[in-house]
C-alpha cells in the first residue's frame, strides 16, 4: 500500500506538471481542464472543512459558489457598463480587479453562511441536510426570478478580470493564480485540523455533549466551521467565474451542491488531499466519458455508487489503505 | 461544617404522570465523597442530569459554589467548576488519549480559538493533559486512539477528562460500571485520593466501592431520598436494607 | 383582486399541496422506518411519469396509464431496495446521500437515454376535460379537482393504513424501535422492501397525475423533491399527519405567493419592478416559511424526537 503523503506528493506534481507539459506542447484546452479541477478542488476543500472536520452534511454549499460566482458578475459587468453599483448613501462602483472580487466574494459568503448556520444548526442529522438543501434552492430560485442580473440566462463578462503584474488572459497565468490559492487553502485546512479549533470542531461532531461538558460551545464550533467554509466555497465560485467569464443560476443549483460534495466523497472525507482527488478524478470523468458517451453521467452515477457501496473512505482512501475515517 | 459546594433543595421532575425526581434536596462539602445508590429506576441519572444542566427541573434549585445555578447551562455550570463523568464514555474515539485530554485543558482554562498553531505543539497544555494522564496511569498510552482502549481504560480516561478541567466539584455517573474486579479497586483507589482536590458526588452501583469510598450515602428509592447518613447508618437502616439491599442479599 | 381568483388560487394551493403530499409521505415513512434519506425519491416520481405516458401513449387509456405508473413506480423502488438501499441502513447520512445522489444520475440519465431529451405529453382525459361550475360560479378545471379528490382519499386511505392494518402496525413500531419489532417476529427486510415501494408508488402516482397537467421530462423529479424535503421538515420528518398538514401550508403558500406577493409590491412601486420583485421573494416563501417553522419548533410541527 502506498502511504497517503505520498498520494498527497504525487498529486501535487500532477497539478505542477501535467500544465507545465501543456504549456510546452502548446494544448491550452488542457490548462483550462486543470484550472477548473483546481477551481473545483478549491470549492471542495471549502465543503470538507465543514463536512470532514465539522461533521456538517451541507448539501447547500452552491448557495457559497453561486455567492461568489455572482460578486465576480455583479462587479465586474457594473464596471464594463460604467454604471455605478449603488449611488445612495455612497457611491460604489464595480470593478474589474481580482483582489476586490476575492474579497467580496469571501466576506458575502461568509455573512451567508452565518445567516444559513445560525438557522440550520439549530437542527442536526437529516434536518440539516434538508435545510442546508433548501436553503440553496431559496438562493437558486431568488437568482432565477431577480431580472436585474440576467435571471435565468445569467451574467457574461467581455473580458476576464486581472490581477496586478499578470496577464490573467494566459491561460497558464490564471492557472498559476488559482494553483496558488489551492495552496493557501490546503495549507489552511492541515493547520486548522491541528489547531486547538480543529480539536474543538472534531470533538463536537464526535461527542457534542462532551465538548459542552468541558464548558464549549459545540454550535459555535460548527458556525465558525461551515463560516470558514463557506468563505473559501465562496472564493472558488469567483474563480470559476472569471475561468468561464459567465455566471448563471447553475452555479446556485442543487446539482452543483451535490457536485462539490461528490469531489469530497470521490477522494475521501476529511483527508486533506482528498478534494483535490475528488475534482481531479471527476473533471477527468467527464472529458473522458463525455467524449464516449452522450450518457457520461449514468457510468458517473454507477461509479459513484460503487465507491460509496465499498466505503473505503474514496479514493486516497483505498490507495492509502486506510479504511474511512468515520466510525 | 463548612458551607457546602454543591446543593440542591426540593428538587423535583415529572414526566407526564411519572415523578422521577420529587423534592430531593442533597449537598456535596468539601473534602468528602457523597455517594447516591438506588435500584434501577430511582432517578440517578435524571438526577444528574439535573444537575449537570442537561434537564431542567420543574421545581426546586440548584447552587453550585453558593452561587444559584438552577437557570445555568452545561457550559456555564462547567465553568463555575463542575465536572462531570458520563455513564457510557463519551470520548472522542477517533482522536488519541492525549487529545481527549487536551479538549478537557482547552476547556479549562484553555484557548480554544486559536485556528493556525498547532495545539499538540503548545508546551504549557500539552504538559497539563500529559500530567493528568499520569496520574491515571494512562500516559504510556497518550498516542493511542482511542477507539483502541480497553474498556477499563476509557473509563480511566474518563475520569482524566473530568480531572483536566482542574474542578471544584466532580459528579461521576458510574465510573466502576463494567469494570472488572481489579479494574474497580484501581478506580477506588484514584477516586478515593481525588476527594482532597475537589469533593464527589457519586453515583455507583458497585456497592464494595460505594462502602470503601463513600463519607455519606444517599438513598434515592422512585425518585426520593429514603435515606441518608454516614456508611454505618446506611448499613443499619432498616428501610434501606429491605427496599434495596434486600435484593443484594 | 376578486374573491372568485381567490378561491381559484386556494383551489390551486391545495391541489398542488396534495400531490406534494402524496411525496412527502413515502419520503417521510422511508425516513420514519429505515431512517434513510433517499434523494432519488424524486425520480420515482419521474418513473411513474414516463410510464403513464408511454402506456397512455400505447393504449390511449388513461386509468392503464395510472396503474402502470403505480406498478413501474414501485417495482423500481423495490428493486432499488433490493439491490442499493438495504447496504445503506447502518450507514449514516453522507453515504445515503451520496448513494441516492448516484441513483439520480443512473435514473435520469438512463431514463434519456430510453425516452430521449424531449419532454413528453400525458393528455387529460375526456371525462375529465373541461371546466366545471363550482357554487357561486367559479369556473374551475375538473381535472384539478379530481386531483385534490383523488389527493384526499389517498391521505385517508394512508391514515387508515397506518392505524388499523397489520402491516400499518407494524410500520409503527419499526418508528419507534427496530430491535422491538425483529424480536417480535417480524420480516424487518421485507417490511423495508414494503414500505419503499409503497412510497416509491406513491410518488410515481403522484408523477403521473401531474404530468397531465405538466410535461414529462428528465429532471422533473427534483424540484417536488426538494418541495418535498421542505414539506417534512415543517412537518415533522416520520409523521404522516406532519407530511399532510405541512404538504398544504407548502402548496397554498407557493401558490399564494406567486399571486398576491406581486400585488402586495404594486402598493409600494411600479407595476412591472413590483411583479418582477414580488415573484422574486414569492420563490423562496416557501423557505421562508420553513425557516420560521424551524425559529420556533427545531423538529417541525408533528416531530416529536429530535
Amino acid at each position: 500500500m502506498i502511504r497517503e503523503r505520498t498520494v498527497n506528493a504525487a498529486i501535487l506534481a500532477l497539478l505542477v506538471a501535467v500544465p507545465a507539459w501543456a504549456q510546452w506542447a502548446d494544448e491550452p484546452f488542457t490548462i483550462t481542464l486543470a484550472t477548473r479541477v483546481v477551481i473545483f478542488a478549491v470549492a471542495a476543500v471549502g465543503l470538507n472543512i465543514a463536512l470532514g472536520l465539522g461533521g456538517l452534511v451541507s448539501l447547500g454549499h452552491a448557495v457559497y459558489f453561486g455567492l461568489g460566482g455572482y460578486a465576480m458578475g455583479v462587479l465586474a459587468s457594473h464596471a464594463q457598463n460604467y454604471s455605478p453599483l449603488m449611488e445612495w448613501p455612497l457611491q460604489l462602483d464595480g470593478t474589474k480587479s481580482m483582489p476586490v472580487i476575492w474579497l467580496t466574494a469571501i466576506l458575502s459568503s461568509a455573512l451567508a453562511a452565518v445567516a444559513i448556520g445560525l438557522l440550520a444548526l439549530r437542527t442536526t442529522g437529516v434536518y440539516f441536510i434538508m435545510i442546508t438543501l433548501a436553503f440553496g434552492q431559496m438562493a437558486y430560485f431568488f437568482a432565477i426570478s431577480w431580472p436585474a442580473y440576467g435571471g435565468e440566462d445569467g451574467l457574461s463578462i467581455y473580458v476576464r478580470n486581472s490581477f496586478p503584474g499578470l496577464n490573467t488572459l494566459i491561460p497558464i497565468q490564471f492557472y498559476g493564480l488559482c494553483l496558488a490559492w489551492l495552496g493557501v487553502v490546503l495549507f489552511l485546512n492541515a493547520r486548522l485540523a491541528r489547531s486547538s479549533f480543529g480539536l474543538v470542531l472534531t470533538a463536537a461532531r464526535q461527542v457534542p455533549q462532551r465538548v459542552e461538558a468541558v464548558g464549549l460551545d459545540p454550535t459555535r464550533a460548527k458556525l465558525v466551521a461551515l463560516v470558514i467554509s463557506g468563505a473559501i466555497t465562496g472564493l472558488a465560485g469567483a474563480l470559476f467565474a472569471d475561468l468561464n467569464r459567465f455566471v448563471s443560476p447553475t452555479m446556485l443549483s442543487w446539482q452543483m451542491s451535490g457536485e462539490i460534495m461528490v469531489f469530497v466523497i470521490l477522494g475521501g472525507v476529511a483527508r486533506l488531499f482528498g478534494p483535490v482527488a475528488g475534482a481531479g478524478i471527476f473533471v477527468l470523468l467527464e472529458h473522458l466519458l463525455g467524449g464516449i458517451s452522450e450518457y457520461w453521467q449514468l457510468f458517473l452515477g454507477i461509479i459513484l455508487l460503487l465507491i460509496v457501496l465499498s466505503g473505503r473512505g474514496g479514493v486516497v482512501g483505498m490507495l492509502s489503505g486506510r479504511g474511512a475515517t468515520h466510525e | 461544617m463548612s458551607e457546602p459546594l454543591l446543593a440542591t433543595r426540593g428538587l423535583t421532575k415529572r414526566f407526564g404522570a411519572l415523578t422521577v425526581s420529587e423534592d430531593i434536596s442533597i449537598d456535596l462539602r468539601a473534602g468528602e465523597i457523597h455517594a447516591i445508590i438506588g435500584p434501577n429506576g430511582a432517578g440517578k441519572s435524571t438526577l444528574i442530569a439535573q444537575i449537570c444542566g442537561a434537564l431542567p427541573p420543574d421545581a426546586g434549585d440548584i447552587h453550585i459554589l453558593g452561587r444559584d445555578a438552577t437557570r445555568l447551562d452545561t457550559r456555564a455550570r462547567a465553568r463555575l467548576g463542575l465536572a462531570r463523568t458520563f455513564q457510557i464514555s463519551a470520548l472522542a474515539m477517533e482522536h488519541t488519549v492525549l487529545q481527549n485530554a487536551l479538549l478537557g485543558c482547552l476547556g479549562a482554562r484553555g484557548t480554544p480559538w486559536r485556528f493556525l498553531s498547532d495545539v499538540l505543539r503548545n508546551g504549557h497544555l500539552r504538559s497539563r493533559a500529559e500530567a493528568t494522564l499520569e496520574r491515571v496511569g494512562l500516559l504510556d498510552l497518550a498516542a493511542v486512539r482511542t477507539a483502541e482502549l480497553s474498556h477499563g481504560q476509557r473509563r480511566l480516561l474518563e475520569v482524566a477528562v473530568a480531572l483536566t478541567l482542574e474542578p471544584k466539584i466532580f459528579v461521576m455517573d458510574e465510573p466502576m460500571a463494567g469494570l472488572g474486579a481489579e479494574g474497580s479497586r484501581h478506580m477506588t483507589e484514584i477516586l478515593s485520593n481525588l476527594r482532597k482536590e475537589a469533593p464527589i458526588l457519586l453515583v455507583e452501583h458497585d456497592m464494595d466501592a460505594v462502602f470503601a469510598l463513600a463519607d455519606r450515602i444517599s438513598v434515592l428509592v422512585y425518585g426520593r431520598v429514603v435515606a441518608s447518613g454516614t456508611v454505618e447508618e446506611i448499613r443499619a437502616d432498616p428501610t434501606v436494607r429491605e427496599a434495596y439491599l434486600g435484593e443484594d442479599a | 383582486m376578486s374573491a372568485i381568483l381567490i378561491v381559484e388560487q386556494v383551489l390551486n394551493g391545495l391541489q398542488s399541496g396534495v400531490m406534494l403530499f402524496l411525496m412527502a409521505a413515502g419520503l417521510t415513512l422511508i425516513f420514519g422506518v429505515m431512517g434513510l434519506i433517499n434523494l432519488a425519491h424524486g425520480s420515482l416520481y419521474m418513473v411513474g411519469a414516463f410510464a403513464a405516458a408511454a402506456v397512455a401513449g400505447a393504449t390511449g387509456s388513461f386509468v392503464l396509464a395510472l396503474g402502470a405508473a403505480l406498478v413501474a413506480a414501485a417495482l423500481a423502488g423495490g428493486i432499488v431496495e433490493l439491490v442499493v438501499i438495504r447496504r445503506l441502513y447502518g450507514r449514516d447520512h453522507l453515504d445515503q446521500v451520496l448513494a441516492t445522489f448516484a441513483l439520480i444520475l443512473i435514473f435520469s440519465e438512463g431514463t434519456r437515454w430510453l425516452f430521449g431529451s424531449f419532454p413528453l405529453y400525458l393528455d387529460i382525459p375526456d371525462w375529465l376535460a373541461g371546466p366545471v361550475t363550482l357554487p357561486g360560479g367559479i369556473q374551475y378545471p375538473l381535472y384539478r379537482l379530481a386531483l385534490i379528490v383523488v389527493g384526499l382519499v389517498i391521505a385517508a386511505g394512508l391514515g387508515l393504513l397506518i392505524s388499523r392494518t397489520r402491516i400499518g402496525i407494524q410500520i409503527r413500531a419499526g418508528e419507534n424501535d427496530r430491535e422491538m419489532i425483529a424480536a417480535l417476529g417480524v420480516d424487518i427486510s421485507r417490511l423495508y422492501t414494503l414500505v419503499f415501494a409503497l412510497g416509491a408508488g406513491l410518488a410515481g402516482l403522484a408523477g403521473a397525475l401531474v404530468g397531465a397537467i405538466q410535461s414529462v421530462q428528465v429532471g422533473m423529479g427534483e424540484p417536488v423533491l426538494i418541495s418535498a424535503f421542505v414539506v417534512i421538515v415543517i412537518g415533522g420528518i416520520g409523521s404522516i399527519k406532519g407530511a399532510l398538514v405541512g404538504a398544504l401550508m407548502v402548496g397554498l403558500t407557493d401558490t399564494l405567493g406567486g399571486i398576491f406577493l406581486p400585488e402586495l409590491f404594486k402598493l409600494f412601486t411600479d407595476p412591472a419592478k413590483a411583479t418582477a420583485t414580488g415573484s422574486a421573494f414569492a420563490s423562496m416563501a416557501i423557505y421562508v416559511l420553513m425557516a420560521a417553522v424551524l425559529v420556533w419548533r427545531p423538529t417541525g410541527l408533528f416531530g416529536a424526537r429530535a
